[in-house]
């Protein structure tokens, strides 16, 4: 299938380029840039005068399953409107993800549904219990790229320390969600201010900033490759920024809502805005954001954690943690550039080839020869996110019914077009 | 907005009544209870002129209106003050004013809570007529038609005097 | 006696426990409540200290009305104080003790409401073990149902608050030049979060807390208190010593090695004791620990006024209890009005 993009503005980051230009498609990949091809005659034209033309993004954290409603189906359809054509899930979930049957389960799952590509993370040990390896080789054949043990907590230290060794024979990257357990049992809430008043379980920051160190010491004793998925807190920017300059190949990434929000939305109780890690402190979020800037965080994800009603209907220390994000990533991460805090080419990054280089892929680019996963955007078209609008088949976000600016008109996956909006 | 009747003059023609029925009654030991706020004026210049020995009473209805369910909680509710036991007393209840009726029925459901009366007085400093239930005074100072957009106030508790006006907002009648 | 806006509504934001008219439509926690309405609750309470004294204790202000105690936590105390208002209220009580494991049937919370409100009741007096669980089920239940919190989690008992402020003031007479300490677990108390709010919205210029750091929440001073660990330097001067609950778990949860070292250190003695002001004031929210928060002698000493907070927990409570009622009325009135 033969395809062209007119008109649009091209930033692809990854070839340091943005500037107004034609981009052509055939046979799933990228055939070129600029000037149409000799002899090319495309089947389909996309104009797009006044968009974004950007590689799809690349999204390092997005549940695609819950309980009842969620399924990989309408996630992954929520996915692609939401300009997303590569979505990382994480191990928990029914069934674990700590076997290569069920990685392959998981990307075969994804592969009939020719939406986005489905790229599971592995758990490190065997159920997520911290005690016994996971079998990784299998994983990593199977398609993992990464393991993880999400914040449950390994048996001790000696453990953690067997599974780093391994998970580097196997050349597979370890993800750290930093939590020191004990610290952060029964907490809901950022330990601070805000949850003295509310008189709610806080999470120290120390409880991230602990586990960091320890993981960054274990990194560089066993030399295993190491990304920090969505950290919170100053200090483990700080961290993180110093373990990079000592060369120590440590990636790490920040949910969305963390650049946006911070603890003072939490005054009535309000579960919508039950986190974790929890929303922290305008300092906190000054520091990601100048981690973001400086390149200490390469990605920015969503943090997809769908979650039905009654998980969010109960008093806040009750209510399950997370909020959708699938189809809010685009225009909130727009909002950031609009109020100065990111540069669009460096926003664009850390959503295309920032997370994809973490992961391993060779995607995220718009480079001639690369599979032609393809976001065209409209940044400036405003909209409401309602329930109705919401692909997804949860809700639980804080920012229904709120007005956003920024939207995705076409997304492409190999080539081929997966959505498309209604047009006006 | 005009000043009408001397209100002293009124009760000491009042104080002559009550003693009179008084009298008729056989009643020589009463107490003597106020309705806040103007009822309670009028029965401090009473006490004096009726030389009674017991202390005065403050009554404040807030409590035992039957409008609550439409206009909700005085603000400004005091504790009432009853410094004797109204069990088997002769109460003389001072108000104002006496329009609807339904200030006094609260002022005596609250006198029953106290305890059981042996008879109540009421004396009133202006009837204003325009009854909704059916409550009369014993002793009346004057009896006055209101036009629909008038009020009637007193106005003290140092210089008492009546004030005849407009109304402003929506009321309920005393 | 016309029922327009009191002068304080333009202090209130939209604050759930507000109507629009800025009166009291639910007592959930003494935040975002001004100075003029927690007066407005006190002088209340004052009046219907009077009702208590008669032989007929009885009002007719919520005759015909339907309170409902769901206590979650159990508490013989607060919930018989609480059914004692209502009663003196006129109104009809049911009492429902939930335990707090699982409402029963693994009956959602939200679930079990919505069956309460099919028994048409007007008031909820809610006890639960989570922060946030009355402004939740204020939320979430019908909008004229008035919500009173009488204890969440840690969060909030503006109740016990709002009877240790009458109990100040009736001894103390204003609040602007108190000096107030609070000893104790501070970290754990509801009552001291709910105290700290009532003694700063009246304006005591000078609030202490008195703890060992174990015992203190997260930035607490942003509370507007000055923190104290040594009992000493920290009931110098006071007019008012409040001690709180110490409860046996704090011991087992590395916080305290014991309640002899916490008495050691901030046990109220007579001999510590005078280490305040001579005429100062002692308050306890009840039950009282003799030997670990307060001696005995102190408990029982001329200074302590913790019976007097007894019975103005009533008073309160029904003071508290009509302010609501009549404000859910009165949006409720209002909001019939509007509609065409």
């Amino acid at each position: 299938m033969k395809l062209e993009i007119i008109g649009g503005r091209l930033i692809d980051p990854s070839q340091g380029l943005d500037r107004e230009t034609d981009l052509y498609v055939e046979d799933g990949r990228i055939l070129a840039l600029g000037e149409r091809p000799a002899g090319f005659v495309a089947d389909r034209t996309i104009q797009a005068q006044g968009c974004l033309v950007t590689p799809g993004f690349v999204d390092l954290c997005a549940a695609l399953r819950s309980k009842l409603n969620a399924r990989m189906a309408t996630e992954l359809k929520a996915a692609v409107k939401g300009g997303i054509t590569s979505v990382c899930c994480p191990p928990d979930g029914s069934p674990i993800n700590d076997t290569a049957a069920v990685t392959s389960l998981l990307r075969e799952q994804a592969r009939d549904l020719h939406l986005a590509r489905v790229f599971p993370v592995g758990a490190l040990t065997q159920g997520l219990q911290g005690e016994q390896l996971s079998e990784m080789f299998g994983l990593k054949a199977a398609g993992c790229q990464m393991v993880t043990n999400m914040r449950r907590p390994l048996g001790n230290n000696r453990i953690l320390r067997r599974c780093l060794e391994y998970a580097r024979t196997q050349d597979l990257t370890v993800g750290f969600c930093p939590e020191d357990y004990s610290l952060a049992v029964d907490g809901c809430v950022n330990e601070g201010f805000t949850g003295t008043r509310l008189g709610l379980n806080g999470i120290p920051a120390v409880a991230e900033t602990l586990a960091v160190a320890e993981a960054l010491l274990l990194t560089e004793d066993t030399g295993v490759r190491a990304h920090f998925f969505q950290i919170s807190t100053a200090r483990s920017v700080e961290l993180i920024a110093q373990a990079q300059q000592r060369g120590l190949p440590v990636t790490a990434d920040v949910a969305i809502h963390q650049l946006l929000l911070t603890d003072s939305v939490l005054d009535s109780f309000d579960s919508s805005y039950h986190l974790h890690p929890p929303l922290r402190t305008e300092r906190d979020r000054d520091a990601l954001r100048q981690g973001v800037r400086d390149g200490v965080i390469q990605a920015i994800c969503s943090q997809h954690q769908p979650l039905e009603l009654a998980d969010k209907q109960a008093p806040f220390a009750e209510t399950v943690p997370g909020m959708i994000g699938l189809e809010t990533l685009l225009p909130l991460t727009l909002q950031l550039v609009e109020e100065g805090v990111l540069e669009l080419q460096r926003a664009i990054e850390a959503l295309t080839v920032g997370p994809a280089r973490v992961m391993g892929l060779e995607l995220g680019t718009l480079e001639p020869g690369r599979p032609a996963d393809i976001s065209v955007i409209d940044p400036e078209c405003q909209w409401v996110l309602t329930e109705k609008t919401l692909l997804s088949a949860c809700k639980n976000t804080p920012f229904l019914n709120q007005s956003l600016t920024g939207q995705v008109r076409y997304t492409l996956v190999d080539g081929r077009l997966v959505y498309e909006a209604e047009s006006k | 907005m005009t000043s009408l009747i001397n209100v002293e003059t009124l009760l000491d023609t009042m104080a002559e009544e009550i003693k009179a029925v008084m009298a008729q009654r056989g009643i020589s030991d009463p107490v003597l209870v106020g309705i806040r706020t103007g009822g309670v004026w009028l029965a401090e210049y009473l006490h004096k002129k009726l030389g009674l020995r017991e202390a005065l009473g403050e009554l404040d209805i807030s409590f035992y209106r039957d409008d609550f369910t439409r206009i909700g909680l005085n603000p400004t509710v005091r504790p009432s003050r009853l410094p004797f036991e109204t069990e088997d007393r002769h109460i003389i209840l001072v108000d104002d004013v006496v329009m609807s009726g339904r200030t006094i029925r609260a002022a005596m459901n609250e006198l029953f809570d106290y305890g059981r009366p042996a008879s109540i007085i009421l004396a009133a400093l202006v009837d204003v007529g325009a009854r909704e239930l059916p409550i009369q005074p014993d002793v009346v100072g004057r009896r006055i038609q209101l036009e629909p957009d008038q009020q009637v106030k007193l106005r003290g508790p140092d210089d008492l005097r009546l004030e005849l006006r407009q109304k402003n907002a929506t009321t309920s009648g005393p | 006696m016309s029922s327009s806006a009191p002068e304080h509504a333009a202090s209130a934001p939209q604050c759930l426990q507000l109507n629009r008219f800025g009166q009291l439509r639910h007592f959930l926690s003494i935040e975002g409540l001004s100075r003029e309405l927690l007066t407005e609750i006190l002088d209340t309470a004052d009046s219907f200290i009077e009702v208590g004294a008669r032989s007929i204790k009885k009002v007719p202000l919520l005759r015909g009305k339907t309170v409902v105690n769901l206590f979650f936590e159990p508490s013989t105390r607060t919930r018989s104080t609480f059914e004692l208002a209502a009663k003196r209220l006129s109104a009809d009580v049911l009492n429902m003790d939930i335990r707090t494991s699982s409402t029963s049937k693994g009956e959602s919370l939200l679930d079990m409401l919505r069956n309460m409100e099919a028994m048409a009741s007007d008031m909820f007096v809610v006890r639960h073990a989570q922060s946030g669980a009355p402004h939740f089920i204020a939320q979430s239940v019908t909008p004229n149902v008035a919500v009173i919190n009488a204890g969440d989690g840690r969060h909030a008992h503006p109740t016990q608050a709002m009877l240790d402020m009458l109990t100040i003031r009736q001894h103390k007479g204003s609040f602007e030049n108190l000096t107030v300490a609070i000893i104790g677990d501070i970290l754990h108390s509801r009552v001291a979060r709910s105290q700290i709010q009532a003694l700063r919205a009246l304006g005591t210029p000078e609030v202490r807390v008195i703890a060992p750091n174990t015992l203190l929440p997260a930035e607490v001073e942003r509370l507007g208190v000055k923190v104290y660990r040594d009992l000493k330097q920290g009931l110098k001067d006071v007019d008012v010593v409040m001690t709180l609950r110490l409860q046996k778990e704090r011991m087992e949860s590395a916080l305290l090695p014991s309640e002899a070292e916490f008495y050691r250190l901030y046990g109220l003695s007579a001999e510590k004791l005078r280490w305040a002001k001579p005429d100062a004031i002692v308050m306890h929210p009840g039950p009282i620990n003799r030997g670990v928060e307060i001696d005995s002698e102190v408990a029982d000493s001329p200074q302590s006024v913790i019976l007097n907070q007894v019975t103005n927990g009533i008073a309160v409570r029904m003071a508290v209890m009509s302010m609501a009622m009549s404000g859910q009325m009165a949006e409720m009135a209002a909001s019939q009005e509007v509609r065409p």
